[in-house]
């Protein structure tokens, strides 16, 4: 039976951008302000790096085709650069690939870097998907709110919730995390609205509001992975991988009635796995921290239910008892999440992956931000594509071996 | 026996009150206050002339296969293509069989009557069993025009054979007449005309009796001997003018359709025909006179097969299914007519495809996907691989179509952020009654109409309009199945 990657690898340093409207910043200055931090944390020059792989989602907006942009910006020296793209896990791809390769022992210091420049569209929301005939004539001209809306309305039909019961549910998700987010000076969105703003905020796609939304945002982070068993040359306080998940529904749920609407096998599975790979056997109790998907807040509810933690069909109990606050039994999006850091696509599976590291370490900022929880193992957790053919991912991490 | 063994319409759901536009555009010339009564049938946003031939084929139809048709003409002014067989287009999207006879007749308002002419001709020599006659129009006026008042959208198709024929083709006379009052060249995007005072006098009141004249001396015919007579005349007092004239008991003057759908062109005289045919009995003569560069007069005698025809929603019921489109503004966005600011999101306009359109064929024309013969599972588009988790064998696939199908709303949504012309976008799942699921575009509704689970059928659109490169993309979309009142 394969043996996993738990404990084989470790993050020896971050970096993660502030994420926002950066008109003033290219994907070049991006890169380098996400890896000068990263190198910095480790104690490493890029000379050190064996081999780099680079995320990036949407490459006709300012990120560019293939490694070039990585390998250029940090003028990494002619060893193997990559580029991964798989939609909203792309990130999380990118350290799968660097940790892959470290575990193998196929090098000994592997980067994995995402970046995104969203915001030079022009327009709100993410850029149109109109290459290929199936996103014109298959499909409707669909948006991921209108996706994740779909989701909703089926997740109130399916637990008898009317609309106004379902919105509020879902605005007490959104209005935690702009209670962290408003804390942290590297988010995005730092205003915290109240609940009333936030359920009566316009509609995107119904039944989703404004603030149901998480912002669209430019960014970059990195990650730098060696083997385990050499981590703590680097520094005291590494993080450990314990697992790491993909998983893909071959558009099923778009074209075969036996999916409900409202749950993600694509996180169920991996979730599953993950618990397995990283010897967890109630993640409930021993998980400490979440950063889940949370393009919508209804991503974020279903998700609670797809990894196992809250019963399905039971979040809203969670959601309402405080379960996912900051000091709640697990912290989720401690950092602000999605919906204020926004989702530069490429960067945010490593950016969940940073706020994890820093509680991990204790070394989250500012310091009123560290949990109270005494963090040792922390999931991480991205999905995306189509609804009903999602690509989703699930990471956990941990500061012990 | 050669004639017509079936009928249907197509009148598109949204209607603009006269009044409407005159309260919009009155400033300007209020003379029209003469034609701003009444309502008139408007084109959706994602519909045209084609794509209302392809539902007044399909009322027509009304369940039967269109494997058995010999082939499709359309008649119509205003068919989108120039270059590019418009009846071809139909044809794929009814899946009619590749070795059938199509043709488009065009330029002139007798486009619908000639066609259905040469379709009976083609019957009756035995060159073909039978014939799609469809006649579609959406011709448009320009803003301030009395035209704009007048003309109307709609759609009417006959199938012509020899087998259970409810109206036997009798014959017809033709005249020839190069009559200047209307016209278009090929720049031109709105219909011009003479005076129309001179079009009443020397036009409609000198060639339409002239052609009911010469019908009834070839056949040795009475006025009498019809229980109705259609007269394509979209001005109502000329054609009541015109009814004295010829002598015709005004009861038998079929209604001209002004009052609530307008003057929807070449299509007028056939869906005229279609109302008579809807209360015809056996024995009933009816005679059809069409109007434009001459006139057209075709003579039909309905048969005991009247009684056995399992018609659609034709006029009658397409009459009673309508929504206001209560905002003139709206409608000349949707016509293209008022240019709008649409946001760069909406300007972004991959090119079509189309080496890709032709591989994938009736994928998009049909709404055609396949279903797996080792477990029965319905799927779009086609797969090689089944869809079914609990299945999933290679290569086992039939071909299916879905445009015939029932379905009903899985999840939907109103979607904002999308772009749209008419927004918010609607658009969700339908899972069909018979297995599959599609993720669809939903028209001809609010967003408060529907429901999950409400029922839908598929509609033939314009989805996608590419005009950097002169190409139209037509596609399926899902529609609110509506009680509608027959008898109304």
């Amino acid at each position: 039976m394969a043996s996993g990657i738990k404990n084989k690898v470790a993050i020896i340093g971050m970096g993660c951008t502030k994420f926002g409207e950066l008109w003033d910043k290219s994907a070049e200055d991006l890169i380098v302000e996400a890896f000068k931090e990263a190198s910095e944390d480790a104690g490493i020059d890029h000379r050190d790096i064996e081999a780099a792989w680079y995320a990036s989602c949407f490459e006709e907006v300012n990120v560019g085709r293939g490694a070039i942009p990585l390998g250029r910006a940090l003028k990494l020296p002619n060893i193997a650069v990559t580029r991964v793209e798989n939609f909203c896990t792309s990130g999380t791809e990118a350290i799968r690939g660097a940790c892959y390769a470290v575990a193998s022992g196929a090098c000994d210091m592997a980067l994995a870097l995402g970046c995104e420049k969203l915001k030079d569209t022009g327009f709100g929301g993410l850029p149109e998907l109109c290459t290929g005939e199936e996103n014109k004539f298959y499909y409707p001209n669909l948006t991921a709110p209108g996706m994740f809306a779909q989701v909703a309305s089926s997740y109130f039909a399916k637990y008898g919730l009317s609309r106004d019961e379902g919105k509020k549910i879902l605005a007490r998700i959104s209005w935690k995390s702009h209670q962290n987010g408003a804390l942290n000076p590297r988010a995005h969105l730092r205003r915290a609205p109240s609940l009333e703003a936030i359920v009566n905020a316009p509609v995107i796609a119904d039944p989703l509001g404004l603030f149901d939304c998480c912002g669209v945002s430019d960014g970059a982070a990195a990650a730098i992975i060696v083997p385990a068993s050499k981590a703590k040359d680097y520094r005291p306080d590494p993080v450990y991988i314990k697992s790491l998940q993909i998983s893909l529904t071959p558009a099923t749920g778009l074209g075969h009635q036996s999916w409900d609407g409202v749950h993600f096998e694509s996180t169920r599975v991996p979730g599953i796995k993950a618990y397995k790979e990283a010897e967890i056997t109630n993640p409930r109790e021993e998980i400490n921290l979440m950063e889940v998907h949370d393009c919508f807040s209804i991503s974020e509810l279903v998700t609670y239910e797809s990894l196992g933690i809250s019963p399905v069909g039971k979040a809203r109990a969670d959601i309402e008892d405080g379960f996912y606050d900051i000091d709640g039994k697990i912290p989720c999006q401690s950092d602000g999440g999605l919906k204020c850091f926004g989702h530069p696509i490429g960067a945010s599976g490593i950016r969940m992956a940073y706020e994890i590291y820093k509680q991990l370490q204790g070394k989250a900022e500012p310091g009123e931000r560290q949990l109270k929880n005494n963090p040792r193992l922390g999931l991480t957790q991205n999905h995306g594509g189509i609804c009903g053919s999602l690509v989703c991912s699930v990471g956990v991490f941990g500061n012990e071996l | 026996m050669i004639g017509i063994t079936s009928y249907g319409a197509y009148i598109p759901y949204y209607r603009l009150k006269r009044d409407i536009i005159f309260a919009a555009m009155g400033w300007f010339n209020s003379g029209n206050a003469s034609v701003s009564r009444g309502e008139k049938a408007v084109t959706n946003h994602d519909e045209d002339t084609l794509t209302m031939a392809v539902s007044a084929a399909i009322d027509c139809l009304n369940g039967r296969e269109g494997n058995a048709i010999g082939g499709l003409y359309l008649g119509s002014t205003t068919a989108p293509y120039l270059e590019r067989l418009n009846s071809a287009i139909c044809a794929a999207a009814l899946s009619l069989k590749p070795d059938v006879r199509t043709a488009d007749f065009n330029a002139c308002l007798r486009a619908g009557t000639s066609a259905l002419i040469s379709a009976c001709e083609a019957v009756n020599m035995n060159s073909v069993d039978n014939l799609l006659v469809c006649a579609s129009d959406s011709r448009q006026g320009k803003p301030g025009s009395h035209f704009e008042y007048t003309f109307g959208d709609g759609a009417a198709a006959l199938m012509v054979g020899r087998e259970n024929v409810v109206a036997e083709f009798k014959g017809c006379y033709s005249l020839s007449h190069d009559f200047i009052d209307y016209r278009r060249l090929q720049e031109d995007r709105f219909v011009r005309g003479w005076e129309e005072r001179w079009i009443k006098d020397e036009g409609y009141a000198k060639i339409i009796p002239q052609a009911v004249s010469g019908l009834l001396k070839k056949y040795q015919l009475k006025i009498d001997d019809f229980a109705s007579v259609v007269i394509s005349c979209p001005d109502s007092k000329s054609l009541s003018k015109i009814g004295k004239g010829i002598g015709i008991n005004p009861e038998k003057l079929q209604d001209n359709l002004m009052s609530n759908v307008g003057d929807t062109g070449a299509a007028l005289p056939l869906m005229m025909l279609v109302s008579a045919l809807e209360k015809a009995s056996a024995g009933d003569k009816i005679m059809v006179v069409s109007y434009g560069s001459g006139s057209d007069a075709l003579f039909f005698e309905v048969t005991e097969e009247i009684d056995k025809l399992k018609s659609g929603l034709g006029i009658k019921g397409h009459l009673n299914l309508k929504e206001d489109l209560d905002n003139y503004s709206k409608y000349l966005v949707y016509r293209d007519i008022l240019p709008m600011e649409i946001g760069i999101r909406g300007e972004e306009m991959p090119p079509l495809r189309l080496s890709v359109m032709n591989r994938e064929g009736q994928t998009m024309a049909a709404l055609q996907g396949c279903r797996c013969k080792a477990c029965g599972t319905p799927q779009f588009p086609k797969q090689r691989t089944c869809i079914n988790p609990e299945c999933g064998v290679i290569d086992q696939m039939e071909e299916y179509s879905f445009h015939d199908k029932i379905g009903r709303i899985k999840s939907f949504t109103g979607d904002n952020l999308a772009y749209s012309i008419s927004p918010p976008a609607i658009y969700g799942l339908i899972d069909f009654d018979e297995g599959g699921r599609l993720y669809l575009d939903i028209t001809d509704c609010d967003l408060a109409d529907l429901k999950v689970g409400s029922k839908m059928k598929m509609s033939f659109r314009r989805r996608y309009a590419d005009k950097k490169r002169s190409v139209f993309a037509y596609f399926w979309k899902a529609v609110p199945i509506k009680n509608v009142n027959l008898e109304g």
